[in-house]
């Protein structure tokens, strides 16, 4: 493919993408007037901005408050995440690095089972988790909720971070307890820092995950623990305007951003150069 | 502080990989493991080490059950055949990273450490990470590492294997020196260069088949090889041998050639044998000799050396010859066997005589 090709169609992905997203911004600054004008993005010049839409969902107009949403979504989702990478990077390391298993049955067969958990559909496991959490007493609790996203979660770590594992010679791992380390030290003093980029990607997909989750929100959790997917959704479409709605949109993906541009550092970090050649 | 192993044995499933190691181990001698690929050295450096699980014998260390240490308090350091760091760390961290885990102060460390990336010719490169480092400069890293702390035990595993002719030169010339910090561990060092272990080696240790099946000191291991197998291990090129019988006082080597017997092969009984000769002492022929006739099969030119790899009658033979000639595949030669220097061999393989020095 030839440079100027390519850049054509890098052009052309890049507002792919973010014409959208940029439409939704402006909406949310936009008076009722300015939105019946059609598709405008130039504030100031193709429109006048206002606030009236963030005011909205921020409960300073009075109509909701989705900041409370965005708290639960952010406890759920951190400590999602959190257990989920590092249970599962454990998981994953000890899949790596020690044979399991029982007759012809071994680590491979567990990394499936494992990722096969993601095969069913979330619908199928809602009555269960229902009479599970309402059985434990945790039905629209923040706890509830994340033991029911991490057992979602994890499996995506364990798949992504064996692999990463596996990528980083063993004979590291042997140095380090050669040079007085046990294997919980060797794991924490020299794979873990060279696991950064591998720990990066697995975190941004739970992050992304959890924080997107909107069914089981729905299913398990009713006042108390409500998301900020659900409390947007909540925003009946048909009564909240237009504006609003993309505030809401713009709002709930926020976090993201920042997260996503925060780990992103790490994901150029790490490989193996010089640990074996 | 001996390191002593007692019918040490390790088997996975069916297969057996150490069988019936019995060795006392000294602290300050350089010990040389010398065998083929597949002979078990590195298996055995790796239960030393406790990498691989003993699961037959004992292993003592200082007279104590080394087995029953894990790997991280046996206090061993190992060089393996890659060059292994840890490839986070800079040059000065890798090398004080085993000080640190015994608990030294930072400056303390840094300060011994210091000492001996000077010794490894390191000393400009100490911010350096492992990946910015040529593949010399990683491996004296990585032997910096292993010598920085007193170890028990000093694993090295082939340590020049990866490197280009010229630096494996350079760095065996200096190990000896090198290998002196290490005076109160027990030192093996694995290899498959005879020139290596003669230069280096207060002991020799063949392996074969994961058993020890010769050890002494390598010039009398290398003068005398017990069998068939050692000479072909010491000797590189490998030894060759052709089939020969002693009768009426003369020494047949196949059915063709017919010698007069030899000094140091006086006495020995008419029978059928083995005979071995080191490639550096056979010759081509010139006018006159009696010759063994051959083909030339391969011409190999190693440093400032030739092999000539020449197909007889009688089996294949490799000489050796100083400088580089021109010999071609296919060019018919005539090779001078020197009787003299007869390694005579029983037929399954045991040593009956060795020329002298």
């Amino acid at each position: 493919m030839s440079k100027t090709l390519k850049y054509v169609f890098l052009s052309f992905w890049t507002l792919f993408v973010f014409v959208p997203l940029s439409w939704a911004l402006t909406t949310s600054f936009k008076t009722p007037d300015a939105v019946n004008q059609g598709a405008t993005f130039i504030p100031w010049v193709q429109f006048e901005p206002t606030v009236a839409g963030w005011q909205d969902i921020l409960g300073i107009s009075g109509y909701a408050n989705l900041i409370p949403n965005m708290v639960n979504s952010a406890i759920v989702t951190f400590f999602a995440s959190l257990i989920s990478v590092s249970l599962g990077g454990f998981a994953a390391y000890g899949l790596s690095r020690f044979r399991y298993g029982w007759k012809y049955y071994g680590n491979s067969d567990i990394i499936f089972f494992f990722i096969a958990q993601r095969i069913l559909p979330p619908v199928v496991l809602a009555i269960p988790f229902f009479l599970l959490l309402k059985g434990l007493n945790l039905l629209d609790t923040h706890l509830g909720l994340i033991l029911v996203l991490t057992s979602g979660l994890m499996p995506i770590v364990v798949w992504l971070m064996v692999d990463f594992f596996n990528q980083i010679p063993r004979e590291i791992d042997e140095m380090a307890m050669l040079e007085g380390c046990n294997p919980f030290q060797a794991f924490r003093r020299t794979i873990l820092p060279l696991s950064k980029p591998g720990i990066a990607i697995s975190a941004i997909f739970c992050v992304i995950f959890g924080w997107n989750d909107l069914f089981f929100s729905l299913v398990l959790t009713f006042t108390n623990v409500k998301t900020l997917p659900a409390a947007v959704v909540a925003l009946n479409g048909t009564v909240t305007p237009f504006w609003t709605l993309s505030a809401s949109a713009i709002f709930s993906i926020l976090p993201l951003i920042g997260f996503v541009f925060i780990v992103e550092r790490y994901l150029a970090k790490g490989g193996f150069s010089g640990a074996v050649r | 502080m001996n390191l002593y192993l007692e019918n040490a044995g390790v088997s996975q499933g069916k297969e057996v990989i150490l069988e019936g190691i019995t060795y006392d181990f000294e602290p300050g001698r350089i010990y040389v493991l010398m065998g083929r690929t597949s002979a078990g050295k590195t298996s055995l450096m790796r239960t030393i080490a406790g990498l691989i699980e003993l699961t037959q014998g004992k292993m003592l260390f200082d007279g104590k059950d080394f087995d029953a240490l894990p790997t991280w308090q046996r206090n061993t350091s190992m060089v393996y055949q890659q060059f292994i760091n840890y490839p986070n760390l800079t040059v000065l961290e890798n090398v004080t990273f085993p000080l640190r885990r015994s608990g030294m102060s930072r400056a303390l460390a840094e300060e011994t450490a210091h000492k001996l990336i000077d010794k490894v010719g390191l000393g400009d490169f100490l911010d350096r990470l492992p990946g910015k480092l040529s593949g010399g400069q990683q491996q004296r890293v990585a032997i910096a590492r292993a010598l920085i702390r007193n170890a028990n035990v000093l694993l090295l595993d082939e340590p020049l294997m990866n490197l280009d002719y010229k630096l494996r030169e350079q760095l065996r010339e200096e190990f000896r020196d090198l290998l002196t910090t290490a005076r109160n561990s027990v030192t093996i060092y694995a290899t498959t260069e005879p020139s290596e272990a003669l230069l280096i080696g207060d002991e020799l240790i063949i392996m074969h088949e994961g058993k020890v099946i010769q050890h002494g000191k390598p010039s009398a291991v290398f003068e005398h090889p017990n069998s068939v197998t050692v000479a072909k291990i010491v000797n590189d090129p490998p030894m060759s041998i052709l089939p020969a019988k002693i009768s009426d006082g003369m020494l047949c080597i196949g059915d063709l050639l017919r010698l007069r017997i030899p000094m140091h092969l006086v006495g020995i009984p008419d029978g059928v044998y083995q005979a071995g000769f080191r490639a550096s002492e056979l010759t081509i022929s010139t006018d006159g000799e009696v010759t063994e006739q051959g083909v030339v099969d391969l011409v190999e030119v190693a440093g400032s050396e030739t092999l000539i790899y020449v197909n007889t009658p009688t089996g294949e033979i490799v000489i050796q010859k100083e400088g580089i000639h021109g010999y071609h595949v296919g060019e018919k030669l005539g090779v001078s066997i020197p009787s003299a220097r007869t390694f005579l061999f029983n037929p399954s393989g045991e040593l009956v005589v060795a020329p002298g020095n």
